[in-house]
């Protein structure tokens, strides 16, 4: 029944800040199993959009809609609960925790035990061994009792990734994932969000600049340009497209165009 | 099993160990150690002060919430005991069951303080708390056929917490084991046990969460934990801690009055001692309560005894007077926190992590 649904829909999504439209009526359905890749230059409103999904900011007009179910006037943690996980383009970490921590915390969210006053949190091994699995996947395991604060710039991007893996939503949007990653880093944290694509029940969001990343991952790309959503189909098609080539490419569209 | 009391949280350094078991076994023993009235009044002191310190560290080094009303919930929990004593008459029930109502009241208020402005900026939260706690106050002092005003509530406690009572014909180890040594050991016994508590609450699933929060509660939501609630569990969980010191407070000393439960020189010290021992770390209570009492209790002592010596010398003399301990105990708490900003506890864990 609830397969019917697309897993995740905005409808007319807007929002202001003042007189500034940062995301304007942008409606779209991302289906259970793809891969979405999200472009558009910057100050287009694509980490704005995302903050309208999943909650941390809240929309002036229109609705999001996750299997079904109207969820634009749910709280942030309400909204994770329900299976919306999300990456940050600036990381967002726990910073006097060490890095094992970060990931503990995560596992103890899923694992739905953050009331309990009375085990020792240590006492729960499986959580610690669910972190460090996560940890070996995006390569930090040799650095888990590493105090965050103290990583360099490239490992807390690997971290902030790991959070997410982690939490494991059935919606995972990832926002510039491999912006400020060593060449050599770039590859094995793609690697992991092809894995996560070939797990059917997922559903994959991901701003990301680089085209030919988009061209491997990508199931279908969307465009945001001033707020609003100006292409939507097939990789190959929409990078060749008009508005594609302008906004990346800075090639100038016809003076018609403009007229 | 000593792990497990102390829920792993081990002391992380030998220096640390050491002071902590001297300091453990100095009030375990403090009535065979320490003859005589003053030392024992000092002890008692230093456990209900390391509960009341230990919970508000669960506050402000834990969950990073920066409160003024502490004073006001270890407050109720004495006004709460004294009026059940007062009015019920010198029994454990009427103690009980003043002390149930301080706690809960500690509990309902904070719950309410907490839901109400804990979404707020961290620094209207303080103001809040302030208004609430000096209000309060004012209150109790004015509510005064019930609580005395500024004159406080004397009281008698049950028989067998007084000196009047014996336990046993002859002396134990040259000490006779009255009423004052049976109350001593309950309050030591109840403050080892909240504190032991409250160990394992900051090392639990929840209180890992509070760190969390306080790191980054922007973060914390985005993985699932609604930091208000936790923020409003801490303040309700640390204020009826607040409120079971203010009840040891009471039984202790068969009075209650604001001066020694409600008054911003209290708060201020309870700020102190959190810092000089070490903020977020539960041992720092334990250091920071003790010293600092020990300096409260013997420096003016000490100072007495310099000013006497130094007679000749005019101006040292006028330095070491006594009534200038407050200055003294001034400059150690500056000097501390320049040279150990994360209080003593964080000064020799990174000491040993220095070395290692
Ligand atoms: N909280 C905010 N208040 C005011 N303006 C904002 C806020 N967040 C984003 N904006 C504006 O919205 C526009 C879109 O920003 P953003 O979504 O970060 O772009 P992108 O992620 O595509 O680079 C920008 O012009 C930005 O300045
Ligand atoms: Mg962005």
């Amino acid at each position: 029944m609830a397969r019917e649904h697309p897993i995740l829909e905005t409808h007319e999504l807007t929002i202001r800040f003042g007189g500034h439209v940062a995301v304007d009526h942008v409606s779209c359905a991302f289906e259970r199993g793809t891969l979405t890749a999200i472009v558009g230059p910057n100050g287009a409103g694509k980490t704005t959009y995302f903050n309208l999904i999943s909650g941390q900011l809240r929309a002036s007009h229109g609705k999001v809609v996750l299997n079904g179910q109207d969820i634009t006037r749910m709280s942030v943690p309400e909204r994770t609960l329900k299976g919306i996980g999300r990456a940050f383009q600036l990381t967002n970490l726990f910073p006097t925790l060490t890095v094992r921590e970060n990931v503990r915390l995560v596992a103890q969210a899923r694992a739905n035990l953050g009331l309990d006053l009375f085990s020792m949190a240590d006492s729960h091994v499986e959580l610690i061994e669910r972190a460090e699995h996560v940890l070996a996947e995006v390569r930090l395991l040799d650095k888990a009792s590493q105090t965050v604060s103290a990583l360099p710039h490239g490992d807390q991007r690997k971290l902030e990734v790991a959070l997410l893996i982690a939490l494991g939503p059935q919606v995972l949007m990832f926002d510039e994932p491999t912006a400020g990653m060593s060449v050599d880093e770039v590859p094995v944290i793609l690697n992991l969000i092809q894995e996560l694509k070939a797990d059917k029940d997922r559903t994959i969001l991901l701003v990301e600049h680089k085209m030919d990343v988009i061209r491997t991952l990508a199931d279908r790309i969307i465009v945001l340009h001033n707020g609003a959503l100006v292409a939507d189909g097939e990789p190959a098609t929409v990078i060749n497209s008009a508005v594609v080539q302008e906004a990346y490419l800075g090639k100038r569209v016809t003076e018609a165009a403009h007229g | 099993m000593l792990m497990k009391l102390l829920s792993g949280d081990r002391p992380a350094s030998p220096v640390l160990t050491v002071l902590l078991l001297v300091i453990l076994i100095g009030l375990a023993f403090a009535p065979f150690l320490f003859p005589g009235s003053k030392p024992l009044e000092t002890a008692a002191r230093i456990c209900i002060f390391i509960v009341l310190v230990a919970s508000y560290d669960l506050l402000i080094g834990y969950t990073g919430i920066v409160s003024f009303a502490h004073t006001m919930f270890f407050g109720l929990g004495a006004y709460g005991t004294a009026l059940g004593l007062t009015l019920g008459g010198a029994s454990f029930a009427a103690a009980g069951l003043g002390a149930l109502c301080g706690v809960g009241l500690a509990a309902l208020l904070a719950l309410a303080i907490g839901l109400f402005s804990l979404r707020v900026k961290a620094i209207f939260f303080a103001m809040v708390t302030l208004a609430i706690a000096s209000a309060f106050a004012v209150l109790v002092s004015q509510l005064s056929f019930l609580t005395g005003g500024e004159d406080g509530l004397n009281y008698k406690i049950p028989r067998e917490l007084t000196p009047a009572f014996k336990l046993f014909a002859e002396p134990v180890l040259g000490l006779r084991i009255d009423g004052k040594v049976l109350s001593y050991y309950l309050v030591f016994g109840v403050a080892l046990a909240l504190f032991l508590a409250l160990v394992r609450i900051v090392n639990s699933p929840f209180g890992r969460v509070l760190k969390a929060v306080r790191d980054n509660g922007f973060r914390a939501e985005a993985i699932g934990y609604k930091a208000v609630h936790y923020r409003t569990a801490a303040t309700v969980l640390s204020a009826m801690m607040a409120a079971m010191a203010g009840v040891l407070l009471a039984l202790w000393l068969r009075y209650t009055g604001p001066a020694t439960t409600l008054s911003m020189e209290i708060m201020v010290d309870i700020l102190l001692m959190v810092v000089i021992g070490g903020m977020g770390t539960m041992y720092g209570a334990v250091i920071g309560a003790t010293l600092f009492i020990l300096a409260q209790t013997y420096l003016q002592a000490l100072m007495g005894l310099a000013e006497g010596a130094t007679a000749g010398i005019p101006l040292l003399s006028a330095l070491v007077a006594p009534d200038r301990w407050l200055l003294w105990l001034g400059v150690l708490f500056v000097l501390s926190v320049y040279f150990f900003p994360t209080g003593i506890v964080g000064r020799l864990r990174a000491g040993k992590a220095g070395a290692a």
